[in-house]
């Protein structure tokens, strides 16, 4: 089966954001999606601890370790970039002005609610950070997950058994295998790699998909 | 004549007591006021609430806070992290309590805790386990969960540059809750590069104004902090 690599997803995913577009990336394989967004566009990163007009890494021994991302590795600010208070960093989440978030997810479900910040494990410590925030805030929230886990679970779902992160707040999930539009009508295949049919993602998901 | 200015982090922090309600700013490391929290643990003070992003990192800082047992409750977004060890053995000996809260909920509480807000109704977590057994409300179709402020007797944070009556600016991604924190403790004590003369801050760009800090501390930046900002 033909399967896309993580770099590939993300550069997927870059391809659907606009210019002019105000976009949250978060921490793992999202984060990679900054890495294929066309030069030509201007896009402006937030990063939840405070600043919009996010650049790349900076060069090894160029790190300033007071200009960091929601991950904590060191990054650069683009000319004409700001920083901000965490209140206002949050509000432009929580108030739709953030156009686009990109998160991981452990499962989607075909209405779009989101698992991703807990596996509810006995004994797990819990973080959540900035996704609860980030999922039900932005104008539109993407996820970025491969499709099956490890032990080929389909991780889009009817209705998730992991702790939830938000209801109904996912319009879109790229996956390895396929692109998914999900929300109040279910779940509709966008696209699937190369040789794939909507009958074989129906049998990998187990859930019922629109074409 | 008015002087926020005092001699030294001890002294700045001599009046904390066991068992206060203690904000700690810094996302990670970036912001997190560190020689405020050497003389705190050099106070021997015990049985703090810490209000902070995470939950320390690596073995300094809140981290150190932790490790050394100083520490009853925290409150925090994301404490589980590759570097929290002394975090993640205190929670699992049950030797800490940690109320979690979503990142930006915890921005919006401390927020309404400065801006003398009786509370909030905010949509983040809504519907999941974080929100369980809290008041809820429906407002033109959109579901929100009640949630207080969250106050605290001091404030300890981190800025760039402030001057004797506490006006205060920040550096870079090092601003992160410090504005907010100072706002909502009692006392907020800032731990500054530099203590400049007044007015040499221009007044269009200060972040925190003086009314909110109430003393302020120069720091020289040390070996391994300029290193890390150079």
């Amino acid at each position: 089966m033909n399967r896309l690599t993580r770099d590939q997803m993300a550069a997927r995913v870059a391809r659907d954001i606009p210019e002019g577009a105000y976009v949250n990336l978060g921490i793992g394989l999202p984060t990679k999606v900054g890495n294929y967004l066309p030069q030509e566009r201007d896009i402006f990163l937030q990063s939840e601890n405070g600043l919009l007009g996010m650049g790349p890494a900076p060069a090894p021994g160029k790190e300033d370790w007071e200009l960091i991302n929601a991950g904590k590795q060191a990054v650069t600010l683009l000319t004409g970039g700001c920083f901000f208070h965490h209140a206002d960093s949050f509000a432009m989440m929580r108030a739709g002005h953030i156009d686009i978030c990109v998160l991981g997810a452990f499962q989607v479900s075909t209405r779009g609610d989101l698992a991703n910040w807990h596996t509810g494990e006995p004994g797990a410590i819990p973080a959540v950070g900035g996704a609860m925030d980030l999922a039900i805030g932005a104008k539109q929230t993407f996820v970025m997950m491969e499709l099956l886990t490890k032990q080929g679970e389909s991780k889009l779902v009817e209705a998730c058994t992991y702790p939830l992160t938000g209801l109904a707040c996912v319009g879109r999930a790229y996956t390895d295998l396929a692109v998914f539009d999900v929300g109040a009508d279910g779940a509709r295949v966008v696209e699937a790699v190369e040789g794939l049919s909507i009958d074989e993602l129906r049998v990998l998901t187990g859930v019922p998909l629109a074409a | 004549m008015i002087d926020k200015s005092f001699v030294s982090a001890e002294a700045a922090v001599a009046d904390i007591t066991d068992g206060a309600a203690v904000m700690i700013g810094g996302f990670g490391t970036a912001g997190m006021p560190e020689e405020l929290i050497d003389a705190l643990i050099a106070r021997g003070v015990r049985d703090l609430t810490i209000i902070n992003n995470n939950a320390g990192n690596g073995e300094s800082g809140v981290a150190a806070l932790i490790r050394e047992g100083r520490v009853r409750k925290i409150i925090c977004s994301f404490p589980r992290q590759s570097d929290s060890h002394h975090f993640d053995a205190a929670f699992r000996a049950g030797k800490i309590e940690l109320e979690l809260v979503p990142q930006g909920n915890l921005a919006a509480r401390i927020q309404a805790a400065g801006a003398g807000l009786g509370a909030i109704f905010t949509p983040t977590g809504y519907g999941t386990l974080l929100a369980e057994g809290k008041e809820t409300r429906e407002i033109d179709g959109v579901h929100y969960v009640f949630e207080h402020p969250i106050c605290a007797d001091f404030a300890l944070i981190k800025a760039q540059r402030g001057d004797r009556w506490g006006n205060l600016v920040y550096r870079k991604t090092a601003r992160n809750f410090g504005p907010i924190m100072a706002m909502a403790a009692k006392i907020t004590i800032a731990q500054v590069t530099e203590i400049v003369p007044l007015g040499e801050i221009d007044p269009e760009v200060v972040v925190t104004p003086g009314i909110f800090v109430q003393r302020v501390v120069a720091i020289a930046p040390s070996a391994t902090n300029l290193e890390q900002a150079a």
